[in-house]
């Protein structure tokens, strides 16, 4: 009788990459809901034209190296990150800077580190990262929530029309106040109003953070829930890089000067914070592995989101912390590994050093 | 209730087992042949003391013990003996084994057998030895005799016995059922084992607390005793040893340390029924119980199962679909392996035959890529990181593997079954173990044969002072005696005629060794011609499993390298051989040319002196072959150097120097052989 020789174990788990991968996409909806109502259109729009040249960038670049493009693109991941991305990129771009953005995430970013697994940084942040250097107006022109001005949101037919022509193409664009700076940029640049002037002075501020942005940001926390519950993730990363940005920002707010830097909750619901939180820092592929390496990572990497909120260059800092971080991931690894079963304590400081 | 502790990580997979747990324990019946594998343990394989055509009774011994780490082997019926030879036999990685086949004559017929009444009275060490006659091994997991783990142990004292009855891998039942049925048997075996070790502390029986009725039947039957039943929450792998020496005592085996090593010992449920056996009935070990189960079988209970019964009579009698069947499993789908082959045996650990359906248990998926998800760290139960030791035995990064602890894995397979992408983990790391295991044996080898190499320096150098020191002298004497030649003196005389008859007798030598240099040349020759067909094959082999694409191109490969190397080496071999003993005619008309020489034997002596003289001052053979020998040690020494240096920087080209280094040695020794051969022949 010749039977199958399988070593085991012989089964496995319920989870599956593509459905950890499906799980994180629909863990996405509230918050890009949230983004919808206040920003109109162009999110969506930037995510089907995102998702849509991402599809075409993996599966060429699968045919390039000759890789089972079905097997492959099954796995879902490629959707994430242009997901992630076209979150990322303010809504109404042009189908070039989106179309830009993806390759480079696909093509560079992924794919010429050896595809899936091999990529030591986060795509969809190389992609943003590269845009924001290239197109820094583009990037940093966000549209105004619907709440902040008088003006209508661009119908849907509008928006695609922006996509493929530009936002001159459209009187609409041409209204002031139809794009503002974000609440973020209003505290960095500001240095004689007191934080509780700003509030009342600039309809961007919303309730507890931006006006929408805390209302995204509230939406991307929901979804991060679900997916701990779902276990795709730990909570170590996430919320102990919420946790330093809360420590950072008490710290720093003196209840609300004009040097302040925002109270902890403004910096917690406002920019990209939860979304980096639960969609970025999580990113397996790039973070720390062992649960107390992703317990620093995700620290460090609110540490950094703060200090160049406040003194950096750029208004958010998402990109570029959890990019700094991605670095540092293998040595995290390397210092953080747990005692195993029947091991003393493994004291790195008498090795020889990193990797 | 008593404090339990967690351990790291644990998953839950579907149980599985109320399809075989419902019925009472059935006994399976006598199968018309039965084969018993000598090696059904750890240890060295037990010895037939029987012959082919022998009758035998149901109990009675039939292989021994060899030596102390080996556990004998019994019929489990009455019957004939009718082949001891290889046969299939169920084990992970081997295909085939030793084998004793009995053919039953259906009558069971029990060897007298007595139990002993009070072995409170008994000596320890005698209880042992009964124990060990019985043929126990440890009936959970791999079968560790179970006489050597109760031996007394020295200094160390045990505090805590444990009894295995977790049970949970999904599926089986067997010690499910055993302790629901068998309870009393089972407390009566563990008092002996009270008795034998003598545990300090406290005596835990460990079990799951998805058996509610096992726990039930066993508090009953423990009550009045110092046993303490404890059950924890189900999870997968409480059940591996150091698990559950984590759950029940909150202590953790030492890496590369044995239970008794934190004062535990560690025995299974079945085990304890099987001692209680041998002592109170004299019974030896010839059955188990068996749990049949999978959707592939109609009927799923447990068996009492003679050992030696075929699994194939087994599925028989359980309604058994081939065609249904994904695979056939011996042991459960968490840890248990294929079987190839419905024929082998029930052996002392075979605790369940799961014949499950395709949906039962789909093939394999193909594995995605890892995305370092990290879901098989946080179910490692031994707080190992899984994705990192993949990377690594992908990229054969064996230090590193080392680093991160691989060797403590207990390969449960939970990381597999956690992971998302479908990876198998455990495979990768049971081919890494296996490779790191090679290279530890390869690092012993080399460091003996450089100490080997060390010696024979040492010893070339001392010959080489001694010889100098001889050749002075011989020179000095030969010059004396040439001077001395005209006007003997008739001492000196007498010593030369001495000196003259031994050298006579040794001339006879050189006859001596011709014989056994053709006899030598014949094995060398007949050793090279084997090694040469064994190229063949190998070489083929290698080329069909390539063409195949089998995994194990690697494994024919190395063969292939390895037997080319031992061709190569037996040819060096036999050139050296024939180098230094150029041919039989030549060498055996040595003596007639030397008598003709010789008138005088004093004359003789001198002659011989005179030609050592000329053979010292010329000495071209000698110095070729010395000089061989130090060249070639140079260059080993050289590329030993290059060999630390390369394993300093962990370069790439590790692997090829230690072969060099290797080549580099097997060389020198054939050079140094061929030398001292010379110097055999030479000087006498
Ligand atoms: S579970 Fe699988 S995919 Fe996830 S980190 Fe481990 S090996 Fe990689
Ligand atoms: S098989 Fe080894 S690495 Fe995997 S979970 Fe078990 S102990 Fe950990």
């Amino acid at each position: 009788m010749a039977l199958l020789n399988i070593t085991s174990p012989h089964t496995s788990g319920p989870l599956d990459t593509g459905k950890v991968m499906q799980l994180v996409l629909i863990a996405t909806i509230p918050g890009v809901l949230a983004l919808h109502w206040h920003f109109g259109w162009g999110v969506l729009i930037n995510i089907v034209w995102a998702s849509i040249a991402a599809l075409g960038a993996e599966a060429l670049a699968l045919a390039l190296r000759k890789r089972p493009i079905k097997f492959y693109l099954s796995d879902f991941s490629v959707l994430v990150t242009a997901v992630l991305l076209a979150i990322s990129i303010p809504p109404y771009s042009p189908w070039w800077l989106i179309t830009v953005g993806i390759v480079f995430s696909v093509l560079i970013a992924k794919h010429l580190y050896g595809g899936i697994g091999y990529n030591p940084f986060n795509p969809a942040m190389v992609g943003y990262v590269v845009l924001l250097i290239s197109f820094p107006i583009e990037m940093t022109t966000w549209a105004s929530p619907r709440q902040a001005y008088d003006g209508q949101l661009p119908s849907l037919i509008e928006s695609i029309t922006v996509l493929f022509s530009g936002r001159d193409a459209l009187p609409i664009f041409s209204l002031d106040g139809i794009t503002m700076a974000t609440p973020l940029d209003i505290l960095k640049q500001n240095s004689t109003l007191t934080v509780e002037d700003l509030w009342t002075k600039f309809p961007q501020f919303g309730q507890w953070g931006g006006l929408g942005w805390e209302w995204a940001n509230i939406g991307f926390l929901a979804g991060g829930i679900f997916l701990l519950t779902q276990r795709v993730f730990t909570w170590h990363a996430p919320i102990s890089m919420l946790v330093s940005l809360t420590v950072m920002s008490a710290f720093f707010y003196d209840s609300g000067s004009s040097i302040s830097g925002g109270s902890p909750l403004f910096h917690l619901l406002s920019g990209a914070t939860m979304f980096g939180a639960f969609f970025i820092v999580t990113d397996p592929v790039t973070s720390a592995v062992s649960n107390k390496g992703k317990i620093i990572y995700g620290a460090l990497i609110g540490v950094l989101l703060y200090l160049i909120r406040l003194w950096g260059s750029y208004p958010d800092a998402m990109a570029f912390s959890v990019l700094l971080m991605n670095f540092a991931a293998p040595f995290l690894d390397y210092y953080t590994q747990p005692r195993t079963y029947g091991h003393a304590k493994k004291d790195r400081s008498k090795s020889e050093g990193g990797q | 209730m008593r404090k339990v502790w967690d351990i790291h990580g644990g998953i839950h997979p579907l149980e599985n087992k109320d399809q075989s747990n419902q019925l009472p324990i059935e006994f399976a019946g006598i199968p018309e042949q039965l084969v018993f594998p000598l090696s059904q343990h750890i240890g060295a394989p037990a010895v037939a003391i029987v012959g082919v055509g022998q009758k035998v009774l149901k109990g009675e011994m039939i292989a021994e013990a060899k030596g102390l780490v080996s556990v004998a082997v019994h019929a489990s019926t009455s019957g004939e003996v009718i082949a001891i030879q290889d046969n299939p036999v169920p084990h992970p990685s081997t295909m085939s084994a030793p084998c004793i086949t009995l053919k039953s004559d259906g009558k069971d017929q029990w060897i007298e057998h007595q139990g002993i009444n009070n072995y409170l009275n008994l000596d320890r060490t005698e209880l042992v030895n009964h124990i060990r006659n019985a043929g126990i091994a440890g009936m959970g997991g791999a079968g560790f005799p179970s006489a050597v783990k109760l031996s007394v142990r020295g200094e160390q004292t045990v505090e805590t016995l444990i009894i295995n009855g977790t049970e949970c891998e999904p599926y089986i039942t067997s010690d499910d059922c055993l302790m629901r049925e068998r309870a009393d048997e089972i407390i009566a075996g563990i008092e002996i084992l009270r008795y034998l070790i003598n545990p300090m502390k406290e005596t835990l029986i460990g079990i799951e607390d998805n058996k509610p009725e096992a726990i039930a039947a066993l508090n009953r039957a423990a009550e009045g005793t110092a046993i303490n039943v404890v059950s924890f929450p189900t999870k997968y792998p409480s059940g591996g040893e150091k698990q559950l020496i984590q759950i029940l005592t909150g202590k953790e085996v030492p890496a590369g340390g044995l239970p008794g090593d934190v004062g535990i010992v560690c025995q299974n449920i079945g085990t304890t029924v099987a001692i209680y056996r041998a002592i109170a009935h004299g019974e030896p070990l010839i059955s188990r119980i068996t749990t049949v189960t999978g959707n592939a079988c109609d009927h799923n209970t447990n068996y009492e199962v003679l050992l030696g019964t075929p699994v194939s009579y087994l599925l028989d009698h359980s309604g058994f679909h081939q065609k249904k069947c994904s695979r056939l499993i011996m042991g459960g789908p968490m840890m248990g392996f294929t079987l190839e082959n419905s024929n082998v045996p029930i052996v002392k650990t075979s605790n369940c035959i799961l014949a499950p359906t395709v949906d039962e248990l789909p093939p394999p998926t193909p594995a995605q890529a890892c995305i370092r998800c990290g879901m098989c760290a946080e179910v490692c139960p031994a707080s190992l990181l899984p994705q990192q030791l993949y990377w690594f035995s992908r990229g054969k990064e064996y230090e590193k593997l080392e680093d991160h602890n691989l060797m403590d894995c207990i390969e449960c397979g939970a990381c597999s079954y956690a992971c998302p992408s479908n990876i198998p983990l455990v495979q990768y790391y049971r081919a890494s173990k296996a490779d790191i295991r090679e290279q530890k044996q390869d690092a012993i080898k080399a460091e003996q044969s450089k100490m080997r190499f060390e010696a024979r320096q040492e010893r070339l150098d001392r010959q080489e002072a001694e010889k100098e020191a001889k050749r002075k002298a011989r020179k000095l004497a030969a010059e004396e005696r040439a001077r001395d030649n005209n006007n003997p003196d008739p001492i000196q005389a007498a010593i030369d005629r001495a000196k003259a008859k031994k050298a006579s007798v040794k001339s006879e030598k050189p006859a001596a060794e011709n014989a056994t240099e053709s006899l030598d040349r014949a094995r060398l020759k007949e050793v090279l011609a084997n090694v040469e067909k064994r190229l063949v094959t190998a070489k083929e082999k290698l080329k069909q499993a390539e063409q195949q694409g089998s995994d194990n191109v690697e494994a024919f490969r190395t063969a292939v390298e390895k037997t080319n190397s031992k061709y190569l080496k037996t040819k060096q071999e036999l050139i050296t051989f024939n180098a230094v003993n150029p041919a039989l005619s030549d060498s055996s008309s040595m003596p007639a040319e030397k008598k003709i020489l010789t008138g005088d034997a004093a004359q003789d002596a001198i002659a011989k002196a005179l030609a050592k003289r000329d053979a010292a001052s010329s000495m071209t053979d000698e110095e070729r072959l010395q000089n061989a020998v130090s060249a070639v040690t140079k260059r080993l020494q050289k590329a030993q150097q290059k060999l630390a240096e390369e394993q300093r920087q962990e370069g790439e080209h590790i692997d090829l120097l230690t072969n060099a280094v290797a080549k580099l040695d097997l060389k020198l020794a054939d050079a140094d052989a061929a030398y001292q051969q010379f110097q055999n022949n030479n000087h006498d």
